[in-house]
């Protein structure tokens, strides 16, 4: 089995580097990135200018600042992109600092190495060190921070945010302050500091009568010294972790006054509007350009060729579009050799028979599978397959870009900024230094915006024509010209023995990305795998999807277990719990899950329910979905699911971030398709990239599981690898059909 | 020259006439609430009210709203900034993620609100399956527009025993 302790996978930590999570090997070769990034000797002077610029405000250190009026202001490094993690980020450094809750604000770290995120980009280069607390004490001052600064380790992304971020920086963050707090008051007091108390922004000293606002030694507070591991609460004296409390972005998206990276509108800046045309085939150049009859269109400004894409600028992005849409322009041949989706699956298939029954690069091992299939009672086997994806955020791409006497600045909705900066910088021999990202809310985005281009375009655009820009894609660019979740085609072998145990367990799939372990069915005890990877070209370029190979193999993984519960003529629940024996979170999880949907009942009219478990992101997911076919085609009437994440933080939150995913996963697995024709993509907006409406979803409940004593789960993935198969399992126990490849509504059609 | 009434103000601008009062009332009225989504109608992210009727901004051309009036999600509270039960709904029920389809999900539900004062499941899937949520959080709208109904007590009042 894949063992993810270093020691036992010492290849595991140089394959993590190598593939990168984001794809673009920004993260540091290898170096462990270690330290809670609250660096000591308080780098306040250098960061107060860019954080504290308000009348009286004064930072305590690099993550709080409070203000004369009381206000406590959490910095927060990573994006909101609809996750909550502005919020409860806030949440978990209010408690640790016993501020009042209505007294605390939620501010965007800038785009400063200060504010990288040491422990998310630690958790994907070194996941193993993750939860080994030793790690996390010693502060190694700059060299770490220095580290995570070189690989642009500002990052969102990973459902990463609360367990990493939260647990190691903000928290420490909050005590910490919580202790400069203290021992200044002490020493104005003449008190010792372990006799003040603190609560609800306040400083008490019940034996002297005293008692202050934290604002009144706020100043002081900075000239403390920084405790680097400050004692951190224990779970009994969380005040503000682990209660729903209410999101402090929220009022502003229901009255239309949040502003998303497509409202950008700088002050003092008159922005023109561009539209930008990409190569219809990844790689191709521009021949040549025919913008004739887009020269003399209303509005238009500037028609420009940039060798790899072309811009129209216009007054309005509206006039830039349409007068686009009527340039022609004449592309290179494009260089790969795949044109069609069956191009694509074709070179998948080619790769899995050229390995054979044992070739192939191993992804995990155990036992012996070889000699295991030839004491197999029963063989089954079975061909999965699943297309290539688009994110489709409701927020088309943008990036507002202003060039001006050798300073850049950008506006645009990112979950890497640092990365962004070194993409323009790269791109445009702009330094670094003077580049400013901008990045206000996401308007979605499940892994879309981890890439620099669409920035580097704008900013292009920005220094041709000589005025600020805002570059604005059109949703079928979007569609047509990203980067995208792999299609995959995934072969597995079962072998069962005479009462139906899963004995051998063979699969060969061709993609394999990030987090490594997603292709390992490492939750069940089955005692003889074998898990190999053949490589396989892919045409399209490769993007981090929601839930990433999670995406994929969740699904892969729990068809074929339900197949060979079938084969087993076992009950599917029953089939998985006796592989469980030794896992008693996921047995508590799957046994709620039981409960709640009430498995065992008897079936009525064309209903049915599936079920499937998938741990991810450090946080098991079980969820159940019952299907009504009276109509001939799969109708969702309810879903269930419980996770266990260990603790979690904010359970309506949560519990949103839980219905979202199985949302994102079921709309995927019912309609998501994107097929390939001469190297292009054939779908290009919402009419034919369906999404599930309104009148599709049905009531979702969700239970949590606290099982405390483990490390934090992660939220914003873990809901979405599960849904996909709980609905094909339900199809299957409906009808008797199997579904082995996504997605499922044209197979009913 | 356009003229229309925005959000009860009335608005007179030169303006292409085929241009869609999406792009009109953002790039030209600077009022950001209303969303680009997909160009084409088929998302609601930039749902306004035209004679208070839902209407898909980037697909309605200016010249429609001659003498006419929009209101968008800025228009939809009160005079002094006093939300409707809707947005306190929205709020109660936690329903926004990214929020950007929001605006257009709120005068969706306005209009459905304002003519059915107590919409059945089947009237909320009728008027809001226009209105796509790439977060999911149709089962909350849904929640929020019976809290808004008086159909459901707001969240806070059935979760009472959870903070």
């Amino acid at each position: 089995m894949n063992d993810l302790t270093p020691e036992k996978n010492p290849s595991r930590l140089a394959k993590w580097s190598r593939r990168g999570f984001i794809g673009a090997g920004v993260l540091a070769g290898g170096g462990l990135l270690i330290g809670i990034g609250v660096r000591s000797g308080n780098p306040i002077d250098a960061l107060a200018p860019k954080v504290a610029a308000g009348e009286g405000e004064q930072l305590v250190n690099s993550w709080v600042k409070i203000d004369t009026d009381n206000i406590v202001t959490a910095i927060v490094p990573h994006c909101e992109m609809g996750q909550g993690a502005h919020s409860v980020l806030a949440q978990m450094l209010a408690d640790e600092l016993d501020a009042a809750w209505d007294k605390v604000r939620v501010m965007q770290a800038p785009t400063d190495g200060s504010y990288i995120v040491t422990d998310t980009a630690r958790m994907f280069v070194a996941p193993f060190t993750m939860n080994a607390a030793d790690w996390i004490e010693p502060t190694w001052d700059g060299l770490f921070t220095q580290i995570g600064r070189f690989a642009d380790a500002l990052i969102t992304g990973g459902s990463s945010s609360i367990r990493t971020t939260g647990q190691h920086q903000m928290r420490v963050a909050g005590a910490a302050a919580r202790t400069m707090l203290k021992g200044a008051a002490a020493d104005a007091w003449g008190v010792p500091a372990k006799e003040i108390e603190t609560r609800d922004s306040t400083l008490i000293h019940t034996a002297s009568g005293k008692s202050a606002p934290y604002a009144e030694f706020a100043t002081a507070a900075a000239e403390q010294p920084m405790d680097q591991s400050p004692k951190l609460k224990d779970p009994s004296q969380y005040r503000l972790m682990g209660k729903s409390k209410a999101r402090t972005d929220i009022p502003s998206k229901v009255d239309g006054t949040a502003i998303f990276g497509m409202d950008a509108a700088p002050e003092g800046l008159d922005l023109s509007y561009a539209a930008t045309l990409r190569a219809p085939v990844p790689g191709q150049r521009v021949v040549s350009m025919d913008a004739m009859r887009a020269k003399g269109m209303r509005g238009v400004l500037q028609i420009l060729n940039l060798g790899d894409f072309v811009a129209v600028v216009a007054d309005s992005y509206w006039q830039a579009q349409q007068a686009l849409n009527t340039v022609k322009v004449e592309w290179t041949k494009p260089e790969s050799a795949i044109g069609s989706t069956q191009d694509q699956f074709d070179a998948y298939a080619a790769a899995i028979d050229a390995a054979g029954a044992t070739g192939g690069e191993e992804a995990a091992a155990k036992g012996d599978a070889a000699s295991a299939f030839e004491q197999a009672a029963t063989i089954i086997e079975a061909e999965y397959k699943v297309p290539y994806l688009a994110h489709a955020p409701m927020e088309p791409i943008n990036c507002t870009a202003h060039v001006k006497d050798g300073k850049c600045d950008v506006w645009t909705s990112t979950q890497v900024p640092l990365m962004v900066r070194t993409g323009i910088s790269d791109a445009t021999g702009i330094p670094k230094d003077a580049i400013n990202v901008h990045h206000p809310y996401l308007g979605g985005s499940f892994g879309r915006r981890l890439e620099a281009v669409y920035a580097t375009m704008a900013v292009r655009i920005a220094q041709a024509t000589g005025y600020p820009v805002k570059s604005v894609w059109s949703r079928e660019e979007d569609t047509q010209k990203a980067l995208y979740r792999p299609a995959e085609l995934s072969r597995f072998k079962g072998g069962l023995d005479d009462a139906g145990k899963l004995i051998a367990y063979d699969n060969i799939f061709t993609q394999r990305h990030d987090p490594a372990e997603a292709s390992v069915p490492g939750i069940y005890a089955i005692p003889n795998t074998s898990v190999r990877v053949a490589e396989a070209p892919l045409h399209l370029p490769f993007a981090a999807w929601r839930s990433v190979d999670h995406s994929q193999h969740g699904w892969f993984i729990e068809s074929f277990i339900d197949e060979a519960a079938h084969a087993a003529d076992a009950d599917p629940l029953d089939y998985r719990l006796a592989m469980l024996e030794g896992s008693p979170r996921h047995v508590a999880v799957l046994k709620k899950l039981a409960e709640m949907s009430e498995w065992s009942a008897a079936r009525t009219g064309g209903r049915a329910k599936g079920l499937a478990i998938v741990e991810s992101f450090g946080t098991i997911v079980a969820e159940a979905i019952e299907v009504d076919m009276s109509s001939g085609s799969p109708k969702m009437t309810n879903i269930w699911a419980v996770a266990d994440a260990g603790y979690v933080m904010n359970p309506d939150g949560f519990r949103n971030q839980m219905e979202g995913g199985m949302v994102y996963g079921l709309t995927a697995a019912m309609y998501g398709e994107l097929d390939l024709e001469d190297g292009t993509i054939v779908q290009s907006n919402f009419h034919d990239y369906r999404m599930l409406r309104m009148d599709e979803v049905p009531e979702i409940k969700v239970a949590i599981i606290n099982s405390g004593d483990v490390p934090v789960g992660g939220a914003g993935e873990p809901g979405l690898p599960p849904a996909a198969p709980a609905l094909t399992n339900a199809i299957f126990a409906a009808t008797g059909k199997r579904i082995r490849e996504l997605p499922i509504a044209k197979q009913f059609a | 020259m356009a003229k229309f009434t925005l959000n009860e103000e009335p608005v007179e601008l030169d303006v292409d006439p085929a241009m869609p009062i999406l792009w009109v009332v953002r790039e030209k009225l600077g009022q950001n609430g209303t969303k680009f989504g997909c160009g084409i109608a088929a998302c609601g992210a930039c749902t306004v009210h035209l004679d208070g009727v839902p209407v898909r901004s980037c697909s309605t051309a200016v010249a429609e709203a001659e003498g006419r009036t929009v209101t968008t999600i800025e228009g939809v509270a009160g005079p002094e900034g006093e939300l409707t039960a809707i947005q306190k709904a929205w709020i109660s029920e936690q329903v926004p993620q990214c929020g950007y389809c929001q605006s257009g999900q709120i005068m969706s539900a306005t209009a459905l609100l304002r003519d059915n004062p107590s919409p059945s499941d089947e009237d909320i899937n009728a008027a809001m399956s226009g209105n796509i949520c790439r977060c999911g959080t149709y089962t909350r709208i849904r929640r929020a527009i019976k809290v808004a109904s008086g159909q459901l007590e707001p969240r806070e009042v059935r979760e009472s025993g959870e903070a």
